[in-house]
């Protein structure tokens, strides 16, 4: 049982807040999820759709109003943070101001009462595995955003937490710091072996470094799958329109076969796209393609492609965004690399047509 | 060339003046109303004492500063320690102590309890807090001893209850003196610390429990440490009217439990020596100087070192 027990298992856990008069929220409803030993698991989703609320009652700061909570078998969701082997790296690293760097990383071992000389090398260890063995004495006011971030990281992982939880950690760095620790993170989890639940919005940053993705909205859970599940095969209109850029086209489900349906788009065309489990029952459906699923070419003459007027081309560096309006008045964007001689000389006005690579299109199922 | 210097010399000595001019109310406050009593004060001390109190001027004596610390016999004119006073003194010290250890005790979960509260609700609390302000300091100290008397509202219910057969004496004791200041400066201890809790991030509270230390371990390890200027604060706020208090052990504590304020007004009053009434005002700036420095400077020291 020990053995193929999930790593954290929520089973129907709904969470309501009781504001001051008659009105509830419910911030979470109905979610279950079981995330896997040693998995980087990120609940990806907008502000206020639960994600947080979610990792605060595996972090034992709220507790659920019903649903369980198992780590590895045992149900925690009842237990006080102090008593649960997780630990949390906060929004803004929550540092003691009060204390040192290595006093900051040594606290929960500290409190269970470790030997002192067992904490010595622990902090050492630790300080080595997030590189900031030189600023270990500092205060932690004195030290950069991206030093409290390693500090806070370290901080959690020194008491060995089965699970470690990490509430947006990077939203406070810059542009380049957060792509370093990025990289850093994905280290560190692989180093250290330890399970990791990783909050953000940030869908770049879900998709980058995961390795499931649960999407969430309005305290549920949408789509859990691998991030290439998630980008390429959305199954609803909020995952696909939240996670990367898109193209929404309407149209008409024809035969399906297996995980493969035609569709009479009402642009134009009649193409094949790959379907979810459960259909939409009117037989008018959404489909998605990616931008960079698709080909522009001058003139709009071939039979069986989208055709339309291109609006605007916006320049990326890598490439280059090419914004059409199809004949039926729907938008449409196609993206391009910038490799040296394809560049397609088109001009803003002209007429154009776009090519939809083999299967990449998607029915939506809602 | 040179005029233009001259102009702009005149001009900067003109604002000069009157930056001085501007800072005139603040000097005037400090020089007139802080530091030249405190001078006065220091002069009295040192004169000699008038047959019908006051002091003779510009005639110089150490007498009141001698007996501070000791007493003339008045037949044998044999010198020994002015044990009275310094049962005084010790008595100041200890009382303004326990008041501050008490009112911390109690103002700091008082002021959690308030800073915990939803943003809307804590002025109310804080208001109640301040109604008894509203209230003379001899009018709530009448109020206390109303209660603790031997016939007072507590010795009746426990009489009539059959807890007791006869009553506590209460009133006239050390005991009740210490009461009545921790409840008449509670609130100067809530207040300051209620400040600083406002202020505290919870979120590292919650890092605290995150990271495996219980409830207590939480309030010591990181909530105390993170309110210390605020409970510095409080016990300075509580510590510096305790031990100068005068109502309170005047009424609670009756003529046997003086404390250093009673025993100042004595010597200005009945007892006409004023030169001793001002080396004792003086002796007690400096106990209170001294034990705020030793005080604060340990505090802080304890505050960096945390954790080691």
């Amino acid at each position: 049982m020990a053995s193929v027990a999930s790593a954290i298992d929520a089973r129907g856990v709904s969470k309501v807040f009781r504001g001051a008069g008659q009105d509830e929220v419910r911030a979470l409803d109905h979610v279950s999820v079981a995330i896997r030993e040693n998995e980087f698991f990120t609940l990806l989703g907008p502000s206020g759709c639960g994600k947080t609320t979610l990792l605060r009652l595996i972090a034992g700061f709220d507790f659920p109003t019903e649903g369980e909570i198992l780590l590895y078998g045992d149900d925690i969701a009842m237990l006080p943070p102090y008593k649960r082997p997780v630990n949390t790296v906060f929004q803004n690293y929550a540092l003691f101001p009060h204390m040192t760097v290595a006093q900051n990383i040594g606290f929960g071992l500290e409190m269970l009462g470790k030997p002192k000389d067992e904490i010595a090398g622990r902090v050492a260890e630790m300080l080595r595995l997030v590189r900031m063995e030189e600023l270990k004495d500092r205060r932690t006011s004195q030290i950069s955003g991206g030093q409290q971030q390693r500090v806070a990281l370290a901080r959690a992982l020194a008491p060995r937490p089965k699970v470690l939880l990490l509430d947006e950690p990077l939203s406070a760095l810059d542009y380049k710091l957060r792509k370093d620790m990025q990289i850093e993170l994905k280290r560190l989890q692989h180093e250290t072996g330890i399970t990791f639940i990783f909050v953000t919005h940030d869908q770049e940053e879900a998709l980058t470094m995961s390795d499931r993705i649960a999407v969430m909205s309005k305290g549920r859970i949408l789509q859990i799958g691998s991030p290439r599940d998630i980008y390429e095969r959305p199954a609803e209109r909020f995952v696909a329109n939240f996670i990367g850029e898109t193209n929404m086209l309407k149209g008409k489900l024809g035969k399906v076969s297996k995980d493969l349906a035609d569709v009479t788009l009402h642009a134009g065309p009649k193409l094949k796209a790959t379907v979810p489990e459960t259909l939409p029952a009117s037989g008018e459906v959404t489909v998605v393609i990616r931008p960079e699923h698709a080909r522009i070419a001058p003139g709009g003459k071939t039979a069986g492609l989208l055709k339309g007027e291109l609006e605007n081309i916006v320049f990326f560096g890598t490439d280059t965004h090419f914004h059409v309006k199809l004949n039926d008045g729907s938008p449409f964007i196609v993206r391009q690399q910038n490799a040296s001689s394809e560049a397609p000389g088109l001009s803003i006005g002209s007429q154009v047509s776009i090519a939809v690579a083999e299967n990449s299109a998607r029915v939506l199922k809602d | 060339m040179s005029n233009a210097e001259a102009v702009a010399k005149k001009f900067r000595e003109r604002d000069i003046f009157g930056r001085w001019l501007l800072s005139f109310p603040a000097l005037f406050v400090i020089f007139i109303a802080a530091v030249g009593p405190l001078f006065v004060m220091l002069l009295y001390s040192f004169m000699v004492k008038g047959d019908y109190g006051d002091v003779k001027y510009w005639q110089f004596s150490g007498d009141g500063w001698f007996s501070v610390f000791f007493q003339r016999d008045i037949f044998d004119d044999t010198v020994s320690v002015a044990d009275a006073h310094l049962l005084i003194l010790w008595r100041s010290i200890r009382l303004a102590a326990m008041t501050t250890v008490l009112t911390l005790f109690f103002g700091f979960p008082t002021a959690y309890f308030i800073a915990t509260r939803p943003e809307g609700k804590r002025e109310l609390w804080l208001f109640l807090i301040t109604i008894p302000f509203w209230t003379n300091i001899l009018i709530r100290t009448f109020a206390i001893q109303e209660t603790i008397r031997n016939e007072g509202v507590f010795n009746t219910v426990l009489m009539k209850l059959g807890i007791i057969s006869s009553p506590i004496q209460i009133m006239f004791t050390d005991t009740a003196v210490l009461l009545g200041m921790v409840y008449v400066y509670l609130p100067l201890m809530v207040l300051p610390v209620y400040a600083s809790l406002e202020k505290l991030d919870f979120r590292l509270v919650e890092a605290g429990y995150d990271l495996y230390a219980p409830r207590l371990q939480v309030l010591w390890r990181i909530i105390l440490p993170l309110t210390k200027p605020g409970i510095i604060a409080g016990s300075i706020l509580v510590f510096i009217p305790a031990i100068g208090a005068y109502v309170t052990p005047r009424v609670l504590g009756g003529g046997k439990n003086m404390m250093l304020g009673n025993l100042i007004e004595l010597q200005f009053g009945q007892g006409r020596n004023w030169p001793l009434g001002a080396a004792l005002s003086i002796t007690l700036m400096i106990i209170v100087t001294v034990a705020l420095l030793f005080y604060v400077r340990n505090a802080s020291k304890s505050g960096a070192g945390h954790g080691h």
